[in-house]
């Protein structure tokens, strides 16, 4: 058990060495020298002098050897110190990360957490039931094969444009001062609703298929076919099914998280929800490097979180996983 | 006769042409192809140019209307469907065939340093969101063309390919048939060749299936958040500049929804394709 988790965690840990290693590498050595781009841009800044002289030396270290500057990068690092946003001058980068996060979360939990457990109950049902599975395939399969950003587009025009219920764009209304108010929460919410059925919606088509093919399969084997000999009720071997056919839609769901968090950055984009994808795609219309950097570790550090949560959750409901996993098949 | 013998030789291919998904995926996808090959000839205008009145709804001299600066929403709709396809291509290729050879020789050697740090790698790259490790690659790349939009696509495109490929290695590595030609002293190189990767065939078909899907889906993201190649027209672009301009708020649904629904179909097509496929070549899903 404890292998598992810490094999695991070495993985996770050397993921995020790769992460913070190119988000130092990246802007030293991509074409077009961004940091001498970013030092002209600061000097023009008010104030910017004094930046760059105390976070740039520090920083980047330019007349220092690269192997320095690269520990100079991870000691500012673990300070919090993410470098000064040029775009919100002059706001530190983890001030305005710690303002969106909170965004990518309200949307990201819920619509992972239902979509999942939805999609596999409808997929289950609809691989038992033969005339709903004739109906209900194609619109798993147009839905899954949606681009996010589009199914936003089409969710936006139908609910926010036709129909007019939602608001299209940003977290709460321009008029609106947050507080715990019923209006404010009201208004949220409200903001809230079609991102979230964006997200929600294009993934419930995939947990679908797989939970569907994964019914099929089950009751199809020996196991399933004995117990109907024996005259087991179809809901037992379902549910019998449905226990097997959850294990590798846990395991998809650790697959696809990067997926999942990529189409929350371009649904954010269509509704102009100002979480840390929106944020990002801001950050670099304006080259706000820090600001993109910043954003990509934490959305990296998000991803990792919740893939070390899934590993939990997997080694609590499959026991087997402690005795088997030497050998993975 | 000779037709019956050739159907016998053929099962497989006469499963596929039976197939309703198969037929219903293939039909698509080649109207689409088709639609993207002649597209460009049988249209009167440049992507680029001023064809006619803006606002336009779709017409018969606008198929699927004008965007607002009057140009002609069908002649960059075919356009685009050019390079989305060329970048699924281009791009799905490399990460299949990424992903083939580091699952292949990570399965085949299982349980050896090679394997442990290919996974390494492999769940590495898997953890790390694509779309947030493209954005930053392409904000440092001032110029991109249709061919590094495909290179960093495929980069980031691979590793569960390689994941899925080194299991169904692993799994017809214990295989009696390997066994015996292990036994027999057949040489390496000739077991993967004749033994292992003949009959993963049909699954590498699938798997390449899955990633032009995959690539298009993320170059048409990249494009959309104006990543893309700098030069040219995508669809993703198309979809860009409609939101840029606020075309559903003019009520302007061709601009944005037709673009996307091509798109949604040609990735629906191909999914039917593979399920069908899928279907071919495991007969016990064939009676569903």
């Amino acid at each position: 058990m404890g292998r598992y988790l810490g094999k695991k965690a070495i993985i996770y840990f050397i993921t995020f060495l790769f992460a913070v290693t190119l988000n130092w590498a990246v802007p030293r050595f991509a074409p077009g020298d961004p940091i001498s781009m970013l030092l002209s841009r600061f000097t023009v800044l008010e104030g910017g002098r004094e930046i760059l002289e105390s976070f740039f030396v520090k920083t980047f270290g330019l007349d220092q050897p690269l192997i320095q500057q690269y520990f100079g990068f991870w000691r500012s690092l673990f300070a919090g110190d993410l470098g000064i946003s040029i775009s919100q001058y002059p706001k530190p980068v983890l001030d305005i990360i710690r303002d969106a996060i909170i965004y990518d979360i309200i949307i990201l939990l819920p619509a992972i957490i239902l979509s999942w457990i939805i999609g596999n109950k409808l997929g289950a049902f609809s691989g038992v039931k033969k005339k709903a599975d004739n109906f209900l395939m194609p619109i798993f399969y147009f839905l899954t094969s949606s681009p996010y950003f589009w199914f936003a587009l089409v969710v936006s025009y139908v609910l926010g444009i036709v129909l007019g219920i939602f608001p299209t764009s940003h977290a709460y209304s321009a008029t609106m001062k947050p507080g715990w108010t019923l209006a404010f929460i009201w208004d949220f919410i409200m903001h809230w609703f079609m991102p979230f059925l964006t997200l929600f919606l294009v993934q419930l088509g995939g947990w679908a298929i797989g939970m569907r093919n994964m019914i099929i399969y089950e009751t199809n084997t020996n196991y399933a076919k004995y117990m109907e000999s024996l005259g087991a009720s179809d809901r037992l071997i379902l549910n019998y099914g449905y226990r097997n056919g959850i294990l590798p839609q846990v395991t998809g769901l650790a697959i696809s998280l990067g997926t999942i968090v990529s189409g929350a950055v371009l649904t954010q984009m269509v509704f102009s929800y100002p979480g840390l994808g929106y944020l990002m795609v801001q950050a670099i219309k304006q080259n706000d490097y820090f600001l993109i950097q910043g954003c990509f570790l934490f959305l990296i550090v998000m991803v990792l979180l919740a893939n070390f949560a899934i590993d939990i959750i997997y080694m609590l409901i499959d026991p087997r996983v402690r005795h088997s996993y030497s050998g993975e098949v | 006769m000779a037709m019956k013998d050739f159907w016998q030789k053929h099962e497989n291919l006469y499963f596929a042409v039976s197939n309703k998904k198969v037929i219903f995926g293939v039909v698509i996808f080649l109207s689409i192809v088709i639609l993207s090959i002649i597209g460009p000839i049988v249209t009167p205008y440049d992507y680029e140019e001023f064809a006619g009145m803006g606002y336009q709804p779709p017409s018969k001299q606008h198929w699927f209307g004008t965007t607002i600066m009057g140009r002609d929403v069908f002649t960059q709709v075919v356009y685009g469907l050019r390079s989305t396809l060329l970048v699924g291509f281009i791009a799905g290729t490399i990460a299949s065939a990424i992903g083939l050879v580091v699952g292949f020789v990570s399965g085949y050697f299982s349980g050896q340093a090679a394997d442990e740090s290919l996974m390494a790698l492999t769940n590495i790259f898997m953890v790390i969101p694509s779309l947030a490790l493209l954005i930053i690659l392409s904000a440092y790349l001032p110029y991109r063309g249709i061919v590094t939009q495909s290179l960093i696509v495929a980069a980031t495109a691979w590793p569960w390919t390689a994941r899925a490929v080194r299991s169904q290695t692993l799994s017809l590595k214990s295989q009696e048939f390997v066994n015996l030609s292990r036994i027999s002293a057949t040489p390496t190189f000739r077991i993967l060749r004749e033994d292992i990767a003949a009959n993963m065939f049909s699954y590498v078909f699938m798997v390449y299936i899955l990633q032009f899907n995959g690539t298009i889906l993320s170059s048409v993201g990249l494009e959309f958040l104006g990543l893309g190649p700098t030069r040219g027209i995508s669809l993703g672009l198309v979809l860009q500049n409609a939101v840029n301009w606020n075309a559903l708020h003019l009520g302007m649904w061709w601009w944005t929804i037709i673009p996307g629904l091509i798109l949604t179909m040609l990735i629906v097509s191909l999914y039917f394709i593979n399920t069908g496929l899928d279907e071919v070549f495991n007969p016990r899903l064939r009676e569903m």
